[in-house]
């Protein structure tokens, strides 16, 4: 693989782990027990969706085949995305949205702050905006873990299983492939070694914090970023792709 | 499950350096970390500040609404307490 065909493929992951996330958070539109944080999460939300147009624009500049935005979000199947499979599982209870996004958050702040450096120095701009929104997010969700785990016994217990269940899902995050050591050394880009220990530091100080128990390192699930997908996201993308399949080219 | 409403807070938002804070409404939420969260994700996501205040609603003490007329008539008649007898200088947009 050359350096070119690794950053699209680094670019458009990027992509699919802001649009899939994004579009989870958009189910719960609505559905949040308080206005407050149903504006913050519509908020979030929005940045999620945000970020994957820039990463898809680039990327269908990288490509050079004319494809825009809306072709990589709307007009790929399911085994085309290669997002974490921690981020395609389903909402579950707010306490379970909450140790998503911290889990998540917590490392994709660490790779967005390496982006920054990089020298793909588009991907750097594009990073830098993203960096700004994702700290806020992971202050907002981190306070959020730390009111659930050392709540009430009920909260404590209902997030201490949150975080154990999605525990498995965080092995992927680091487990670097030939587009990760390409893009590494071509463009001085995160080392995935270096963003885990970044990671399990700064996760440990935020459950410590939140009295909550960091799980064992068992068995980790992935296959997500080579598009081998649990069965969440097929039904995801189906609705979410909707409007565009059946009227293609629909527009505002 | 408790039903237990959150407290109320008041939003002050300064909108640029240099002019004051003024109200912009009010937010619910458990805690002052969560009221200036809510309050930033509210009232400040078309980039309408750059400082925000938060206070409990109950810490306010304000003016009785009975006692209108002690309390504020009597500034009324009294003009010679406004400046508008000094020419404004042109460009000046904040005074």
């Amino acid at each position: 693989m050359n350096k070119e065909r690794a950053l699209l493929g680094y670019v458009t992951r990027l992509g699919d782990n802001a649009l899939v996330l994004g579009q989870r958070m958009v189910e719960l539109v609505a559905a949040y027990p308080e206005l407050e944080e149903e504006l913050a999460n519509a908020n979030f939300a929005l940045d999620y969706i945000g970020q994957a147009r820039m990463f898809y624009t680039y990327a269908g500049e990288l490509e050079g085949k004319g494809r825009g935005e809306d072709d990589f979000a709307f007009l790929r199947d399911e085994n085309e995305f290669h997002n974490l499979l921690l981020l395609e599982q389903p909402n579950g209870h707010f306490g379970d949205s909450v140790a998503r996004l911290v889990l998540f958050e917590a490392f994709y702040l660490a790779q967005l702050e390496a982006l920054t450096r990089c020298r793909a120095e588009r991907l750097a701009e594009i990073a830098a905006r993203a960096e700004k929104e994702i700290r806020y997010h992971l202050r907002h969700n981190t306070q959020w873990l730390v009111r659930l785990g050392d709540g009430t016994d009920e909260s404590h217990r209902r997030a201490q299983a949150s975080v154990d269940e999605l525990w498995r899902f965080t092995g992927e995050m680091f487990e670097a492939d030939e587009i990760d050591t390409i893009v590494e050394k071509a463009y001085d880009g995160p080392n995935l070694g270096e963003l885990r220990e970044r990671w399990q530091a700064d996760i440990e100080a935020i459950l410590v914090n939140a009295t909550l128990g960091r799980p064992e390192d068992g068995w980790m699930t992935s296959g997500g970023k080579a598009g081998r997908h649990t069965e969440h996201l097929g039904y995801m993308i189906a609705e979410m792709q909707y409007l565009q399949r059946s009227h293609p080219g629909a527009s505002w | 499950m408790s039903e237990k409403e959150w407290p109320l807070y008041e939003v002050f938002i300064r909108s640029k350096s240099g002019l004051s804070h003024r109200h912009a409404g009010s937010i619910h939420a458990a805690d002052d970390q969560m009221a200036l969260d809510a309050a930033r994700d509210t009232y400040t996501r078309r980039s309408e500040g750059v400082s925000i205040w938060v206070v409990r609603s109950s810490q306010i003490v304000a003016s009785d609404p009975a006692e209108t007329a002690a309390f504020f008539e009597p500034a009324e008649d009294k003009i010679y307490r406004h400046p508008t007898f000094y020419d404004m200088p042109d460009g000046v947009e904040n005074l």
